[in-house]
């Protein structure tokens, strides 16, 4: 059994730790791969524990943005000149490494999108267009963000379809026996997030899929909080759709990843029409290219996908078994920390969470403690966290949230720590 | 002294913790219910103006943040006794000094409420300073008003 014990210049960990380059996981090494963090806001330093709205960007990232501008911007899939053959390189490239990241079987599995948001949109508006009809049913959860409520919220309501929620419980979990008895017949879709924005539940996901498939039930997975805390590995869940958002795993805003297995790919119609997703066009009839390209109208985020390449090789490069360790401690650390604050309560205390420590501080309004906290450095989010539904079910507002992320230290814990405690001073 | 006591006032503070006029109102004859739906703050304000427009008596209910709470616990304050026209003008100069877009020295009409002229240096909490006024503007004008800091419209 190896330990963390290991000498610093120590050669390679075995394999199967996942780790390639940085062997022995050093935060501060990480945190200067971060331009951002050196800024200061109102004269502190910043304390960004805001990550499950959106992550940093290493400075790979940055690059890579800067080089395909300066060096071979250029449209795909058109140009017979070096700098499109350059471009549509590092852009289908961009796709292997996320099929490797997803532990997906082919590259075609992989479509860009802008996001999350628009993936789940995606899979509404086509596969859900082409296979739900009247009456039947889709499955969600209670503790759903907003982009896996509202699409099939319209879906159902252009169908005639029925939106069912699986309850969570008081820790924030879902409770698995409810689930149980939510599927029917006329079940055709279960749309589950794979961990909580709002309260970082873990969902047990891999068994929940086996259930719904025996029950000839597709499954789409919102991945948007799990990809950076945790692998996901698309071919052992299982799962029929896997989508994602390149912003919260160190990558561009306004690019992100839709998953779905080949042959539901195939059969599904597009979702835009436009450039690129065409074989040919005449005024009567027009050929759609195979997916992904598909999906793909229009000239696509080329330097976003690029982007989104570089950040899945930097977290590929520190490795899971070291990311999870290091986040798993923050957790553990801030749970204890913050619940020995007096009158502070955390909503979601599931046994499996990951780094997102939401809470409520008596009668204090999150907004309020919001301001407090960004006029000492640190930056979290309070509000609704666009989980409404998750704040009916605690019967609150909202909440403060502080979220973790790789480059996050015990030292930013306390000065969070230190500066809600001023929250309290000022309303004492 | 601190980076933030610019907004968080001791006059803000006990407004909040003993909001003035707060509670239920017989006899009301204006009636308007406010929302921000970013924080989810409320407010469900009534009033009872006499036949020449003077407010007799205002009242407010609901849940929000400090800043919204004390904004609409001074606003009733403020108001009470004043014509309608009155407290609409009060609404704007209150409103450009809170945005910042009136003049650099806020006018001397609004009294004790110019302890919220520091909210113009925190963008993200203007709307929680406001809401209880235009909460007020639209129970003047209309009957049972909801209004909101967004517009939430029915598909």
């Amino acid at each position: 059994m190896k330990t963390n014990t290991r000498p610093k210049n120590r050669k390679p960990a075995p394999k199967n730790q996942g780790a390639k380059k940085i062997f022995r996981f050093d935060v501060e090494k990480i945190r200067k791969d971060f331009p951002i963090l050196r800024e200061k806001v109102h004269g502190k330093r910043l304390v960004y524990l805001d990550n499950a709205a959106t992550t940093q960007k290493p400075l790979e990232v940055i690059q890579s943005l800067d080089r395909y501008y300066r060096e071979y911007n250029s449209n795909i899939h058109r140009g017979l000149h070096l700098l499109s053959e350059k471009a549509t390189a590092a852009y289908e490239s961009a796709r292997v490494k996320a099929q490797k990241f997803l532990n997906a079987s082919d590259a075609r599995e992989i479509i860009f999108t802008r996001g999350t948001t628009e993936g789940i949109n995606l899979v509404a508006q086509t596969w859900g267009r082409k296979n739900l009809g009247a009456d039947d049913e889709i499955i969600i959860s209670a503790m759903e963000h907003h982009s896996n409520i509202v699409p099939w919220q319209m879906l159902c309501g252009e169908k005639g379809a029925k939106l069912k929620v699986i309850p969570i419980n008081d820790a924030g979990e879902l409770v698995m026996e409810e689930l149980k008895k939510l599927f029917t017949a006329k079940t055709k879709l279960l749309a589950l997030t794979h961990v909580s924005n709002a309260l970082g539940t873990v969902n047990p996901i891999g068994e929940i899929i086996q259930y719904a498939h025996a029950r000839g039930v597709k499954v789409l997975v919102d991945g948007a909080q799990a990809v950076s805390h945790l692998p996901v590995d698309v071919l052992a869940l299982d799962c029929d759709f896997y989508v994602f958002s390149g912003h919260k795993i160190y990558g561009p805003t306004g690019i992100g990843i839709l998953y779905g297995k080949y042959k539901l790919l195939e059969e599904m119609p597009p979702y835009q029409g436009g450039g690129d997703m065409i074989a040919s066009v005449t005024f009567e009839k027009t050929l759609f290219k195979k997916p992904p390209q598909k999906f793909e109208a229009g000239t696509p985020h080329i330097a976003g996908v690029i982007g989104l390449g570089a950040a899945l090789d930097y977290v590929g490069e520190i490795g899971w078994g070291a990311i999870a360790a290091h986040e798993h401690d923050l957790l553990v650390y801030g749970t204890e920390k913050l619940k020995a604050l007096p009158g502070l309560q955390l909503i979601g205390t599931a046994g499996q969470k990951a780094g997102v420590l939401s809470f409520t501080l008596g009668e204090i309004h999150p907004h309020d403690i919001g301001t407090i906290l960004d006029r000492q450095g640190v930056a979290i989010r309070a509000g609704h966290h666009c989980a409404q539904p998750v704040m009916d079910r605690f019967g609150i507002p909202a909440t403060a949230r502080a979220s973790f992320s790789l480059y996050n230290t015990r030292a930013e814990i306390d000065a969070l720590v230190k500066a809600i405690r001023k929250v309290q001073e000022v309303f004492s | 002294m601190s980076e933030y006591s610019d907004l968080y006032q001791d006059l803000i503070l006990d407004h909040q913790k003993n909001p003035r006029n707060f509670g239920e109102m017989e006899g009301a004859n204006h009636h308007a219910d406010g929302f921000n739906p970013l924080c989810g703050d409320k407010i469900s304000l009534s009033l009872r103006t006499d036949e020449k427009g003077v407010i007799q008596d205002i009242r407010f209910k609901g849940s929000g943040c400090a800043i919204s709470k004390a904004s609409a616990s001074m606003m009733t304050v403020a108001l009470k006794g004043k014509k309608s026209e009155e407290a609409e003008k009060l609404f704007h100069q209150f409103h450009d000094m809170v945005m910042g877009t009136g003049d650099a020295k806020p006018p001397v009409d609004l009294g004790k409420l110019k302890v919220f002229a520091g909210v113009k240096e925190y963008p993200a909490r203007v709307k929680c300073a406001s809401l209880a006024w235009h909460t007020m503007e639209a129970a003047l004008h209309q009957e049972n008003a909801v209004i909101s800091t967004d517009d939430g419209v029915e598909p």
